[in-house]
Formats: C-alpha cells, structure tokens, sequence
C-alpha cells in the first residue's frame, strides 16, 4: 500500500512532515528581529566577563541556577524586574535554565558586595549551614587562563581591540588587587598568598556574576 | 521463519552496552541525588553536581537509552524486512565507536567541557564523532530497507525510520557552533533564538528517543510477546503522522513566561494539547490489543512491562501537555515536579519497554532459556515500586516548593526564603534516594538475569 512500501519516499515524507513546525516556530522567528531583540543600553560582556561566564558554564552552573525571572508578582518580588528580552542579545549560548535548586541569578549584579561573592563561592555553607551548594573554593586557587580573551570577544562579535581586551584586563586586575579594593580582606582570606596578586577563574566569575542584569536597568531608566 | 545469515552479535554488543551504562549512570544517579542533601560528596571538581548531573542525563539518555534502541533497530530490522544485515563489519564499527563516544563523553563532560545546552552539552569535536556515528547507523538502516525481502514496511520499521530522519536534523541544527579550539566553541545562535532553537531540540530529542522508536518496540515486542495481533493498523498511521507532525511545534512549552516572544509560547501550548491525541492513540492500541486476553498481566511476564510502560507513557503524555498551560506551568516550572515527570517517562515507560524487549530478544539471539523469569518478576515489582516512590516524591516536593515561593503574608511581602524553600525539602530528596536505590537493586537483578542467561549452556529448544 503506498508508501509503506517505498522506504526513500517514506522517509522524505516524514522529513517533510517534521519540517512544517520546525520551519513556523524555529527558522522563521531566527529572521524576526523581535525573537532577539537589542538595545544599545546592553552592553556586551568585558573580556573578564566572559572568561567568567566560561567559567559558570565549564561548572554547569546553569543546572541549578536559572537567569530568567517571569513576569510574576512573587518572582519579582524575590528577585527584581522581570527579565526583557534586549537583556540577552549577546549571550552566547543562553543560560535561562530548566531548574531551580538555587535562586535566579538574572538579578544578582549589584545586589551584594564582592566580599559576599568570595565568602560564598568559598563556602556556602559558612553563610548559609544549610545549603546544599557545592563550594567553589578552589576556583581562587586557579590562575586565570587569559591566553584566548581576545579571540573569545572576536569570535563573539565584541569589537574590542586587542588593545581594549589587554586594558579590560589589567584595569580588573588593578582593582581587585588594589590596597583599598573594598573586598580586599575577604579576597585575601580565600585567595592563596602566591595568587593575591594575580586575577583567578574565582574573580572572573564574580565579575560575571556582579554584571548579570545591570544594563537593564539603564535601559529601564530610560523609559 | 528463516534465520540463516541473520547477525545477531551487534544485537547482543548494544545490549550488553546499554546495560553497562545503564549501571554506570543510575551510580552517578544515585550520587548526585545525596549530594542533594548533602554537599559533602562534592569531593573534587570532577564530581561536583554541576558537572556530574549531565554526565547522569547524559550516559542514561544516550549510553542505555540509545543503546537500547540500536540493540532493539538492529533486530527488528532484520526480522521485520526478513534480510541479513547489509553491511555487518559497519554495524560492528558504529558498535565501538558508540562506545568509545559516550566514554569519552563522560571524560569531557567530568572535565568541565561542556555547551551548557541541555542533552546537547559534548563539545564540538565529539558533535561530529556522534554525526559519524549517527550516519553509520542510517547507512544499514536504509540499506536494509531498499534489499528487504518483505514488501510492507510494518509500523515500527515507520518510527525507525523517523527517528533516523529527524535526530539527523534536530542533532545538527542544535549544535552549530563556532569552535574556540578542540575544547570550546560557541553556539552560532544568540539569546531568544538560542533558547528556541535549544528547546526545540531538547523537546524532540526526547520525542524521537525516548518516544518514538520505544513505541517501534512496543508494536513490534508486544505482539511478539504475547502472540495477538496489534488492535488497529489505522489507528497507527493517524498516531503516527499526527505524532511526528505536532512534536515539532511544541518545544517552547519549556519556555513558558520567559522573554521569547509569547505567540511562539502559544502555538507551543496548543500542540502541546492537540500531542494527547495521537499519544493516547497508541495507549488504546495497546490495551485494545490485550482485550479479551488481561489474564496475560498474571500469566506472561512480559506482558505486564509493556502494559505498565504503557500506561506510565499515557500518563506522562497527559501530565506533560497540563504542565505546559501557562498558568499550570507558572507555579510548576523550575521545581522537582517536572524532575519528577521526567523520571516516569525514563525510569517507567522507556526503561519497562526496553526491559521486556531484551527479555524476549536475547534468549532468542543467544539460542538460550531465560535464566529465571522468577528473577525478572522481581526486577518488575522493584523497577516499578522504586519509581512509583521516586516519581510521587518528587510530585509532592514539587508542589511544595512551588507554594512557598508563592506565599506572601497579609502585607504582601514574601513569606519564604528561597531558602526556606530549599532545605524543607531534604527530608524528599533522602526519601528519593532510598528510592533510587531500590530501583538500582531492579536494575541490577535486570542484568544479573541477562548475564545469567547468554552463560548458560545453549538449549536445543529455544529458536536458532
């Protein structure tokens, strides 16, 4: 009977078959500028941003932690406004997540001083006895690894310079290794002494997680 | 029926396969399911939870999941067109590097190389090792077809054949990225259109692995199994074009209330209902199948896998739809509802089918009796008690969750902390792993009873 008997014509037909949604709902929308929209008051990340980000996703930490806060009387209360689409444009890949064993981390920037960010990664169960968070403290004990920052920014469509790229890092560097950067004490506690004076994968990704949501609210000023 | 040239042994390397990893991942399993409610066990960066989880989804989904369905395709293959194996030295290579990716999928993922896209997460250079793999797979499966010996394709040769089709598709599309070096790359897709493109993937990878081609071997090993006839031929056709046509539109249910754009959200959502149809399509098949003849769920011992994974597959298929409503999927979504959702859909339906089809294959690959159907009783009642525990657990731990972060006081204010919500569910996550442990003993009574069998003496009895 038809093609249940013509293997090549049954599979192009059920090619085609799984194609129409596809099509609709995934090929189209990538040409529809309101899929991604942008917005000049999202800026992209720093090159130490993003060495911090690789850092989130080399850890999975998305598997716990989502970045997205709905438009939900509760959730914004938890967390802050809701999260706009503009927020995203150069987030390569997403990281909205499927699950919350943590809290959402789309409104983390800002929200505590880094001193909170090195006791925390350290040791989570120190601040909160209960958590069941993995500690991160040997993140502190690991050299940042800046070797490919430029060709990251390049590949991700930054448009920084080397030049940009090399002052982004030295300028962090500075500031957290400065005598008066405000979180000195706590990053020394968790820093080992030969690192102190270099930038480590743990500063990275507090850098990152101290940019999560920020430009929005720019944006949102704006309004 | 004739056997002669018939080549069983890749048949026999997959299931054996699949069984490793399927030990292999329920340990990992059961070691990120402590470390839930107690972080010690995060010893090392290589067996923190956030590495570890996707080793877990990973060596289950693809390591026993997709190895079951190779083992599965392979036989069914042959026996369905009544034709060898075209190209047996290929089937044996795809064998060993089947196995040589997910090992290598565990080295990197432990090591921290990882996409981050959920069931998508191998770096770059394994995505093209999994394209070879996939390619030498699809070779014999339409070889086999264009030679075969038997002029209709029956049901399940159509979902093989789907599958073969779309995860070519949905596995490449996914996984365009740039490559920063061997280790690292970046998704060629940004924000909105990553998450899209992301769930459209993960909604159909586990359509057309978990669903599609365990339903060719439900309506190929339930008939086999219990000697009836499938209910309804038509009933099959419209389930199973209206099956492979509505998956696709539905993968944005994942991303209910998050900022893509609502109308794809919306078009998600009504698939998502109208997908109950030809799902429940083939779980009437089933029972109808078995009408007159229910004895059987006391007299064969296989008949009661395939019925339970059928019935925990309607349930999953109904739950699943409900919770991609939005007002359903505002208080569910993010919690351990949906952990547990999953789970009935892996640990009931996928794992039951898959489970019954190699008790009826291998005794006849290997020209052996079961070992014990005694044994394989056991396995059932542990399997199905430990993931009825296990499911409800987390359904329970789900809704709980989902009210304290809800809750407010009479000022509005929010009554919980998240953590709050956090640590009242431990006493759930302790009850989940001794839950787990009493499916793994199934597991491992599972496999016991198939090693016990191919060491036996071959009977004279049991077809060639």
């Amino acid at each position: 009977m038809g093609i249940y008997s013509k293997p090549v014509v049954f599979a192009v037909i059920s090619a085609l078959v799984i194609l129409v949604g596809t099509v609709v709902t995934v090929f189209v929308p990538m040409f529809m500028p309101s899929t991604q929209p942008v917005s000049a008051y999202v800026k992209p990340y720093t090159a130490i941003e993003q060495e911090g980000r690789d850092i989130y996703m080399r850890e999975g930490c998305n598997n716990c932690h989502t970045q997205t806060v709905r438009p939900l009387r509760t959730e914004v209360l938890r967390y802050g406004e809701y999260s706009k689409a503009e927020e995203f444009a150069w987030d390569r890949p997403f990281l909205w997540g499927s699950r919350r064993t943590g809290p959402d981390l789309n409104r983390v920037g800002g929200k505590y001083p880094d001193s909170w960010h090195y006791k925390h990664m350290h040791s989570p169960q120190s601040m909160f006895e209960k958590s069941n968070m993995p500690p991160y403290g040997w993140l502190a004990k690991n050299r940042l690894d800046i070797s490919e920052s430029f060709r990251k920014t390049q590949i991700l469509g930054y448009g920084y310079t080397e030049e940009q790229v090399k002052q982004q890092i030295a300028d962090y560097k500075t500031r957290v290794t400065a005598p008066d950067y405000e979180s000195k004490t706590t990053r020394d506690q968790v820093t080992p002494e030969a690192l102190q004076g270099e930038l480590t994968e743990m500063d990275a990704i507090i850098a990152y997680m101290q940019k999560l949501g920020r430009d929005v609210k720019a944006m949102e000023a704006q309004q | 029926m004739n056997d002669t040239g018939y080549d069983y042994s890749v048949v026999r390397g997959f299931a054996f396969s699949a069984l490793f990893w399927l030990v292999i991942g329920l340990v990992i399993g059961l070691w990120i399911a402590f470390e839930m409610f107690n972080p010690a066990l995060n010893l090392t960066p290589w067996l923190s939870f956030g590495r570890l989880r996707v080793v877990h989804t990973n060596g289950l989904g693809v390591g026993f999941g997709l190895a079951g369905i190779f083992a599965t395709a392979y036989y069914m293959l042959q026996r369905l067109t009544r034709t060898p194996l075209p190209f047996p030295g290929l089937a044996k290579a795809h064998l060993w590097v089947f196995n040589a990716a997910i090992a290598a999928a565990a080295v990197t993922l432990m090591a921290g190389m990882n996409t981050t896209k959920e069931y998508a997460e191998l770096e770059w250079p394994l995505d093209v090792g999994v394209v070879i793999m996939w390619v030498m797979f699809a070779i014999n499966v339409f070889a086999i077809l264009i030679r075969r010996q038997e002029k209709q394709m029956y049901i399940s040769l159509w979902y093989l054949v789907s599958m073969t089709v779309t995860i070519a598709v949905l596995y490449i599309v996914n996984n365009l990225e740039i490559p920063l070096n061997l280790y690292k790359s970046y998704s060629l897709y940004a924000g909105g259109n990553d998450a899209n493109v992301e769930w459209w993937y993960g909604h159909n990878i586990v359509g057309f692995i978990f669903t599609v081609p365990v339903l060719a071997m439900f309506y190929y090993f339930l008939p086999k199994a219990t000697g009836l006839p499938i209910y309804s031929h038509r009933l099959s056709i419209v389930s199973f074009w209206s099956l492979i046509f509505a998956y696709l539109w539905t993968g944005a249910h994942h991303l209910m209330l998050t900022p893509l754009p609502e109308w794809i959200q919306t078009v998600a959502i009504a698939f998502s209902i109208f997908l109950i149809a030809p799902s429940w399509g083939s779980v009437v098949n089933g029972y109808y199948t078995l009408q007159g003849n229910w004895e059987q769920m006391r007299t064969n011992y296989l008949t009661k896998f395939f019925i339970l994974g059928i019935t925990f597959y309607g349930l999953q298929t109904l739950q699943g739809p409900l919770q991609g409503l939005r007002t359903l999927n505002a208080f569910f979504h993010y919690t351990d509802w949906v952990v547990g959702h999953v789970h009935m859909g892996t640990m009931g339906w996928v794992t039951m089918i898959i489970s019954a089809s190699f008790y009826y294959m291998i005794p006849r690959i290997t020209g052996r009796e079961l070992y014990s159907v005694k044994l394989a009783n056991t396995h059932f009642w542990l399997i199905l008690v430990g993931q009825l525990a296990w499911t409800v657990t987390m359904w329970i731990g789900g809704i709980q969750q989902g009210a304290m972060w809800k809750a407010t006081n009479p000022d509005g204010s929010l009554t919980y902390s998240f953590l709050d919500g956090l640590t009242s569910l431990y006493p759930y996550y302790q009850m989940r792993f001794v839950a787990g442990i009493v499916y793994f003993i199934g597991i491992l009574v599972f496999t016991w009873n198939l090693i016990q069998t191919v060491r036996q003496e071959p009977s004279t009895a049991a077809e060639a």
